[in-house]
């Protein structure tokens, strides 16, 4: 008792000390579950008496207790302990004055959801949580029928709404909160939750800010549904046996929840940075769940036409709908070929790009000039990629000719005629009308006098006459330039060490390089 | 006692036959004897070797044997005596009984002769070489008549051999009609000629003699003499040499003297200085060849080809690559007609200015330090200690690597007097730095060069190691010195020389530093590139170590350890390092530069370099509007720094003039005013369109130069559409414009060399190896090795288990034989007595009978 009073009037007491007594309650409902269940018991309607034992058991003295009866006509109390009448009344009242501390309790917690310290943010959504456990297990109101399923959703709810705040950054709570959607039942219903929470936000503000969007997708993208039927099973409330009638077994209603949680979220215009966020994500934890995939091609298609690395990333999503869903896209190609620019090779997203480009082309229906634009395009853009790029896409174009051998006038054309220039016409968008397949790649040629060795080395491939077995060009994907730095440094040369044989005369000593002519010490 | 000597008896076995089969040729044996082992099926390539036997024979000549051996054992078990043949030669089998005999006549001679003597005590034989006493000839211990003995004993005289070829029946009739004109015809007798003959040559024999005699007493007369002069000579020599070396008194002085003349005739022939021309001849041939190695690794010819070099250049081999540098070295050696080997030696010792490669050589090569420090010979090794340590007692000596700059020479007269001579090779990083710390540009110079002298490393064992070290801690300072604020360029800019000569010396050691720092620098680029995406250009010294990399190592190599990295270095520098300030764009510069140095030779493609200077035009552009472009990565077309290098005020501009870039700016130079700011910008400006300039020059061959360099025209043109750059920049703009603008080489297609034409398969057989029968395949060396002594020991001990069985078989023979002798005769003895005893009862009988006739 004393500690439910101390509790109460923690939650009803000013800023100043909210911090240290918020902590303390929450430290009191943690160690005295059996006060905060006997506080949840008292306020709510007890239709079952399968745990009576239990509940005595909390309760030291049953002739003590004021909040013991029930509402109802049939108060097994009462009538088990052969009170008086009309101490229902009392205890009628005492339990509605119950509910309402229990509420204000609830309301006072959600406040501290948004406190500044993290400790009694963490605390609190604990609290939550333990009170969403509880309250699942002793509902507050009746069974509408037998094996009727009964959620607090409005506690979730709550919850949800505090994770996604549009002020804070709930980064850290939201990760501590993913341990939570490992049960089946807090993931359903958090689904639930967020999607209604996000149509609310964003119906309210005219402008979202941004940190509400980066808290949603991480509470979004940290949902991962399970992949198979029977793995639906870990409940957080804890129940004796699963009807096959409630939705929460189903999966399928999972996926539902699921779709409905991103299409709800990515229909909104999203900031750039987010859109990445998404994107990157979208081909192996977004895409696989959906119950219908084919609905995110909106989404998919406004971001491949966004440009940049937006659309190197929604090639991944589109490769799946394609290949997967039978997809038809127009001009796919065509985009393909305009996403060539000097920025693909320092993006980070460089490998994954690669990868998809590589099996794009890997059909041996496409047409010639087709592959003959990407290849020429690609090596015009060579002229300008780092030393680790140029290692993968060298062979990455060696192996466009060798898949379509009426590509490799490109490289071998024995009697064409001498031309003035160069007839490729780098700014036309459309690969048909690019005239690649009459031009050559000079800009090979060029490469191989690139001042890495192995470069030019892979340059020299095209002198001879391409060999028939293709080379993968997966290993060289990651490849990264401190690869290439290391493999040079472990390099073991045949014999000692050349030297320079012109005497160094100091830093800037040589009269006619570039160093001493345009550089003083001074 | 059967396995011993069954093996030896099989032996000799083994050795019979040999000798049977060898020795008695039996074309038809008896074809009784003959057992003919059957094959079942003829298999080529086997050889049958049991193919024929005789068995008979065989058994016939073990039988022979064991008696031989075994047998005689046997009989002879229980006999203590052993009779030993002890003549000479006796079990010899390899003499012949002829031989046997003559041997032993001899031992027999040789064993009277030594009876005759032994108790002649008085006997004093004197030992005589040509008629004269050995004990006379040991006197005077003395070679010189070696020459005429040899003459004497090698070769006859022609006449002599002459009268007596063909038995000296030519004698008689050659000499005939010689003599006839003196003797008037007379024929002498054989008997006379030889005699006369004998004469002849006896008379020779002493006119020999007594010339030896006189050229021996000459010889002792002469020794005479120099004993005389002797002393006047020991005071003169050293006086003659003064120069060289200090005279030091020796007790036992003409052996030294002796010896110290012999070696100074040896080294005199290098002497010689050269001439002006032959040195600079020397010089040139050798940056040729130098130079000719380079143009080798360039191309990247050496890769793998080192150790097939042609040894054989047939007539119609029109490769010819490599007779280059062999003309060379055979023009060298004939144009100073001098051993080439010598060359070098002088080269290395003489040289001062330009030689310090060599000087890794030096410590096995240089001639004062080839005979060993620590030799017995107590004169050599003071003279070398001298040589080698003298200069801290007196002249600091200039150590063969230091270069002969003139203000090093300054500041080593200058500081001499305050610093200590010798310092001992720091041992960590610190300990340099405590040295070199609060000391004068010019005094530190002077430590690093002591340091380096005093740890020669033909000094003692573990100087090698130090200097190693030392190039490493070297390193470090400097980079030190870089990043300090301000940094201290001048001595880095001195201390580079020490570096290179170091590097000189040990390439391997320095290699590995310098990569050390490149990698440390890499490292914790990556780290940041990790961590943020980008990384902050990193500090001058990072610059500085690139920079010093191109010093030491050759940079147009197509693969280098060294070289190869820092490009990759540069790259990165380049690509991964957003401009960010001034100071960002001076740094980017520097590496540019560096970079355009790295490959001036080669030529070599960068299209990082290109970027880079894309993008620095680009921020320095006032008005941007071309969209004919794009940049790459570090720079952007928008943002605050998209306008970094643009210069609006009309003033500064007008004040500008072209000087070179402070590599202080590079390492948080802060301007004073705006006015200097902005000359910066232009200054760098200016660089860049240098570098645009110089890479247009680079680069116009290459085949798709135009569409390299597209961009930067378009970029070019805007800026000299703009018009907004001092008159000077304008021009150098329009000189980099007319550089990118040459006309573009026509576009020749593509065309793959020619493979050859792949060769039809044919169905020619398989050939496989025909490995040897009845060997186990398929294992290790070792293995075979190992089972061939197993089968070869089960072998041997079955045969050894044979032959004891076969001894028993025979002695067991023996034994039954024995017996069976043994009781025949007993048989024969009985009966010999029943024969007698019925022969005396015979004659009782009788008797008795003619009793009772009687």
């Amino acid at each position: 008792m004393v500690l439910g009073a101390a509790a109460e009037r923690a939650l009803w007491l000013g800023d100043h000390s909210v911090c240290l007594y918020g902590q303390h309650l929450v430290k009191l409902c943690h160690t005295f579950p059996s006060w905060v269940v006997s506080v949840l018991g008292s306020v709510s309607v007890l239709g079952d008496r399968s745990c009576p034992g239990g509940r005595r058991f909390f309760l030291p003295t049953p002739g003590q207790c004021p909040w013991q009866g029930g509402s109802g006509g049939e108060s097994w109390a009462g009538a088990d302990l052969g009170l008086p009448a009309g101490s229902q009344g009392a205890t009628r009242k005492y339990k509605v004055w119950m509910r309402h501390r229990y509420r204000s309790c609830l309301n006072r917690l959600q406040e501290l959801l948004v406190h500044p310290s993290f400790e009694v943010k963490e605390l609190a959504l604990s609290t939550f949580m333990k009170f969403v456990q509880l309250e699942g297990a002793h509902p507050l109101e009746k069974p509408k029928w037998d094996g009727y399923y009964l959620f607090p959703r409005q506690l979730l709810k709550a919850v949800v709404e505090g994770l996604l705040s549009p002020e804070d950054d709930c980064s850290l709570l939201l990760a501590r909160f993913r341990e939570y959607l490992e049960h089946d039942d807090i993931r359903y219903h958090t689904m639930q939750a967020a999607t209604d929470t996000v149509g609310r936000v964003t119906d309210r503000h005219p402008e979202v800010p941004l940190t509400f969007w980066n808290n949603a997708f991480t509470l979004l993208s940290s949902v991962s549904l399970p992949r198979q039927e029977r793995g639906i099973s870990s409940f957080y409330v804890k129940h004796g046996e699963l009807p096959r009638t409630w939705k929460v077994v189903h999966l399928k209603e999972h996926r539902k929840a699921f779709q409905g949680m991103w299409l709800g979220f990515l229909k909104h215009k999203l900031p750039l940075s987010l859109y990445k966020k998404v994107l990157v994500i979208m081909h192996d934890s977004i895409l696989p769940h959906l119950a219908q995939p084919s609905l995110m091609i909106d989404f998919l298609t406004r971001a491949y036409d966004v440009g940049g690395a937006i659309s190197l990333l929604a090639l991944n999503g589109l490769f799946i709908l394609i290949h997967q869903h039978n997809l038809e896209y127009p001009d796919f190609y065509r985009k393909l070929y305009g996403l060539l620019d000097p920025s693909v090779f320092h993006v980070k997203y460089r490998a994954r790009f690669f990868h998809l480009a590589d099996l794009f082309l890997s059909s041996s229906h496409l047409p010639a000039y087709l592959v003959a634009a990407f290849a020429k395009r690609l090596s015009r853009l060579a002229l300008t990629a780092p030393p680790e790029a140029l290692l993968m896409v060298l062979p990455f174009i060696c192996d466009l000719l060798r898949r379509h051998p009426a590509c490799r006038v490109l490289v071998h054309r024995p009697l064409g005629p001498e031309l003035d220039a160069d007839p490729y016409d780098p700014e036309e968008e459309d690969p048909a009308k690019s005239r690649a397949l009459e031009s050559s790649l000079w800009e090979l040629q060029a490469l191989q006098r690139h001042y890495h060795p192995e470069v030019s080395q892979a340059a020299s491939v095209i002198n001879q006459a391409l060999s028939v077995p293709e080379v993968s060009i997966a290993p060289l994907l990651e490849l990264t330039a401190f690869e290439v730095f290391e493999r040079d440094l472990k390099k073991k040369g045949q014999g000692s060490v050349p030297l320079e044989f012109i005497p160094a005369r100091g830093l800037l000593g040589q009269q006619d390089d570039f160093c001493a002519q345009h550089f003083t010490l001074s | 006692m059967g396995k011993a000597r069954p093996a030896a008896a099989r032996k000799r076995g083994a050795v019979a036959p040999a000798g049977a089969q060898g020795g008695r040729a039996r074309p038809n044996p008896n074809p009784f004897e003959v057992k003919v082992n059957r094959q079942k099926f003829p298999v080529l390539g086997r050889k049958a070797r049991h193919a024929v036997g005789q068995p008979g024979v065989s058994r016939a000549r073990a039988v022979h044997k064991r008696t031989q051996t075994l047998l005689k054992e046997y009989k002879e078990r229980d006999k203590s005596n052993v009779f030993t043949d002890k003549r000479y030669g006796e079990y010899s089998s390899t003499m012949s009984p002829e031989e046997k005999m003559m041997k032993r006549f001899a031992l027999e001679q040789q064993r009277q002769h030594e009876k005759k003597s032994i108790y002649n005590l008085n006997e004093d034989e004197e030992l005589t070489h040509y008629g004269q006493s050995l004990a006379d000839i040991e006197k005077h211990n003395d070679i010189v008549d070696s020459d005429s003995d040899t003459e004497e004993r090698g070769t006859l005289s022609a006449e002599l051999t002459a009268a007596h070829f063909g038995g000296g029946g030519g004698l008689l009739h050659k000499k005939t009609p010689q003599q006839q004109g003196e003797e008037g015809g007379k024929p002498r007798s054989r008997r006379e000629l030889i005699e006369e003959l004998i004469a002849k040559s006896k008379q020779e024999k002493r006119e020999r003699q007594a010339q030896r005699e006189g050229a021996l007493e000459l010889t002792e007369k002469l020794d005479q003499d120099w004993k005389e002069i002797q002393t006047l000579l020991a005071h003169r020599t050293p006086k003659s040499e003064n120069k060289d070396k200090k005279e030091r008194p020796k007790p036992d002085a003409y052996d030294m003297m002796v010896r110290e003349l012999g070696f100074e005739m040896k080294a005199q022939p290098s002497d010689r200085m050269k001439s002006e021309e032959e040195l600079a001849k020397e010089e040139q041939e050798r940056l040729q060849q130098l130079e000719a190695a380079r143009l080798r690794r360039m191309h990247g010819e050496d890769e793998g080809s080192e150790a097939r070099k042609p040894k054989h250049l047939s007539a119609d081999d029109l490769n010819d690559g490599f007779v280059l540098d062999k003309d060379d070295r055979r023009l060298l050696s004939y144009m100073d007609g001098k051993m080439s080997i010598e060359e070098e030696q002088s080269r290395e010792a003489g040289d001062g200015e330009s030689e310090e490669e060599q000087g890794e050589d030096l410590s096995e090569e240089d001639p004062e330090n080839s005979s060993d420090p620590d030799g017995h010979s107590d004169l050599e090794s003071d003279m070398d200690s001298e040589e080698d340590c003298g200069w801290p007692s007196g002249e600091p000596r200039q150590a063969p690597g230091e270069g002969t700059t003139s203000i090093g020479h300054r500041a080593r007269e200058a500081a001499r007097n305050q610093l200590p001579y010798t310092f001992a090779a720091p041992e960590s990083y610190e300990e340099l730095k405590s040295l070199l710390s609060g000391r004068t540009r010019e005094e530190q110079l002077v430590v690093v060069e002591r340091i380096q002298t005093c740890n020669h490393p033909s000094l003692a064992v573990g100087n090698k190691a130090k200097l190693e070290k030392l190039f490493g801690f070297l390193l470090e300072y400097i980079g030190d010195l870089a990043t300090d604020d301000p940094p201290n360029l001048q001595v880095i800019d001195k201390l580079v020389v020490q570096l290179y000569n170091l590097c000189q010396m040990f390439p391997d050691s320095a290699s590995d530093s310098i990569k050390f720092v490149l990698r440390d620098a890499m490292h914790e680029m990556e780290g940041a590139v990790e961590a943020r995406g980008r990384a902050a250009f990193p500090g001058l010294d990072v610059l500085v170590y690139l920079k010093i990399a191109g010093m030491l190592f050759p940079t147009s190599d197509l693969r280098h350890p060294v070289v190869t990295p820092a490009l990759v270095c540069m790259s990165q520098l380049l690509t991964k390092c957003p401009v960010l300030s001034l100071q960002d764009v001076v740094k980017g510069l520097f590496v540019c530069c560096v970079f355009l140095d790295y490959v001036s030779l080669s030529r070599r493609f960068i299209p990082e370099l290109v970027n880079f200077l894309l993008g620095i035009l680009y921020i320095a552009s006032p008005n941007k509007r071309g969209r004919s472009y794009t940049l790459v990565h570090p720079f952007r077309a928008s943002g605050k720094n998209s306008e970094l290098l643009v210069v609006s005020d009309e003033e500064d501009k007008a004040t500008w003039q072209r000087r070179g870039l402070s590599l202080h700016w590079a390492c948080g130079l802060k301007a004073q005013n705006k006015t200097e700011a902005n000359h910066t910008r232009l200054s760098c400006l200016a660089v860049c369109l240098a570098l645009v300039k110089g890479c247009a020059q680079f680069y116009s061959s290459l085949p798709s130069f135009y569409a390299i360099v597209r961009p930067l025209r378009a970029l070019l043109m805007e800026h000299l559409a703009g018009r907004g750059h001092p008159p000077e920049l304008q021009e150098l703009c329009q000189s980099a414009l007319a550089n990118l603008e040459e006309p573009e080489p026509r576009c020749r297609p593509l065309v793959c060399a020619k493979s050859k034409p792949e060769p039809l398969k044919l169905f020619t057989p398989r050939l496989v190896k025909v490995l040897e029968f009845g060997r186990k395949q398929g294992s290790s060396k070792e293995e075979q090795e190992r089972r061939r002594l197993i089968h070869k020991h089960k072998r041997e001990f079955k045969g050894a288990v044979r032959e004891i069985r076969r001894d028993n078989q025979f002695l067991a023979r023996m034994q039954l034989s024995e017996t069976l002798e043994r009781d025949a005769e007993r048989k024969r003895k009985v009966k010999q007595l029943f024969n007698s005893l019925a022969t005396q009862e015979g004659e009782w009988k009788a008797l008795k009978r003619k009793k009772f006739k009687k």
